[in-house]
């Protein structure tokens, strides 16, 4: 089986509590599936997703690798600073996305400011063992 | 974002009340194998000439909270600063007992630090609600965007907890202070080597100018 990739938009967590969402993208990541949300979770619900994914490692679900994407706000003028400060009022947490994915499939995710690189672990190998 | 300012606010003028009636909490947070516990015994063999805990190269080494109470620092200048010393474990985002295998562990014994090391994780993130202060130790031969770094900073920035950045293995040849420096532009980086004492008065310094 290939790698899956399941887009979560934001509207699918938007009215859901704190741990109803972070619940919703683990469950999605213990199905094996690498979870692409639109947006970000809040500051608390990363680290509740955090400490939910510790509480769930055993010997199967080794925990998760997560990034989140946020847009660039370097280096703006003030009237850009002014507009992306607007559309950050507007938007909320819908801007950025955020990856989370199984550790057993993702190995680690390296975030530069400018690229996001994936790496994944070999599943055969790891099959034969 | 109104409720928020206030909420700030009032989380200052609690914890300033707070500090003057007992010692504040520093806390040594970051990821596994950053050097929080060389630190820890680095500051305590300055100022207490003991050590505080076991340090180790297998990663979650340190999987309890340790705290070392009441420890009185003094700068040059004559300054005095008196703090409890809560070192953390690493916070992690996966742990493999099949790693610690890897390092040298039996099955048993690897499965078993695994568990241990999961609830060490839960706890640090626990305690970051009871910090007064935080030194977030990061190992500055990695690659210091990593997730688990920008949330536990991001986490203390929404709690309004003062923090400093210390780019930790200076001593290293693959260090890259300047990288952890890009990566949190707000925040006073600091280069020491917690292992040889590289710098550590600058990270003296650094303690006092945050909460001094």
């Amino acid at each position: 089986m290939g790698l899956v990739l399941q887009f979560v938009p934001y509207s699918e967590i938007e009215e859901l509590g704190p741990a109803r969402r972070v619940n919703k993208l683990l469950d999605i990541a213990k199905q094996n599936k690498i979870v692409l949300l639109e947006g970000r979770l809040k500051k608390e619900e990363e680290t509740d997703l955090i400490e939910i994914t510790m509480e769930e490692v055993d010997n199967k679900f080794k925990g998760i690798e997560l990034a989140v994407i946020n847009p660039q706000k370097k280096g703006q003028g003030f009237f850009k600073g002014m507009k992306s400060g607007m559309i950050s009022m507007l938007l909320g947490d819908r801007q950025g996305f955020t990856i989370v994915g199984p550790a057993t499939i993702i190995k680690q995710i390296k975030k530069d400011p400018n690229k996001i690189e994936l790496f994944t672990k070999d599943i055969r190998k790891k099959k034969k063992t | 974002m109104v409720v928020n300012l206030i909420k700030k606010f009032i989380n200052k003028v609690l914890r300033n009340i707070f500090k003057k009636k007992k010692q504040i909490k520093l806390g040594l947070y970051g990821p596994p194998n950053g050097g929080k516990t060389t630190l820890a015994n680095k500051i305590c063999q300055d100022w207490l000439g003991e050590d505080m805990g076991s340090v180790s190269n297998v990663a979650h080494e340190t999987r309890e909270i340790q705290i070392k109470e009441q420890i009185n620092i003094k700068s040059k200048d004559g300054k005095e600063l008196s703090f409890n010393l809560v070192d953390t474990p690493g916070i992690a985002t996966k742990i493999d007992y099949e790693d610690f295998i890897k390092a040298g562990l039996k099955e048993k014994e690897a499965k078993s630090r695994a568990k241990e090391a999961t609830k060490g994780v839960i706890d640090a993130i626990k305690w970051l609600d009871d910090m007064d202060t935080v030194v977030i130790v990061l190992d500055a031969t990695k690659d210091p965007y990593s997730q688990v770094n920008i949330t536990i900073i991001g986490n203390l920035q929404a709690r309004d907890i003062p923090v400093l950045i210390i780019a930790n293995k200076i001593d290293l040849k693959k260090a890259k202070i300047k990288k952890v420096q890009a990566a949190f532009p707000q925040y006073n980086v600091i280069g020491i080597s917690a292992k040889y004492g590289n710098n550590i008065d600058k990270f003296y310094e650094g303690l006092f100018a945050l909460v001094g």
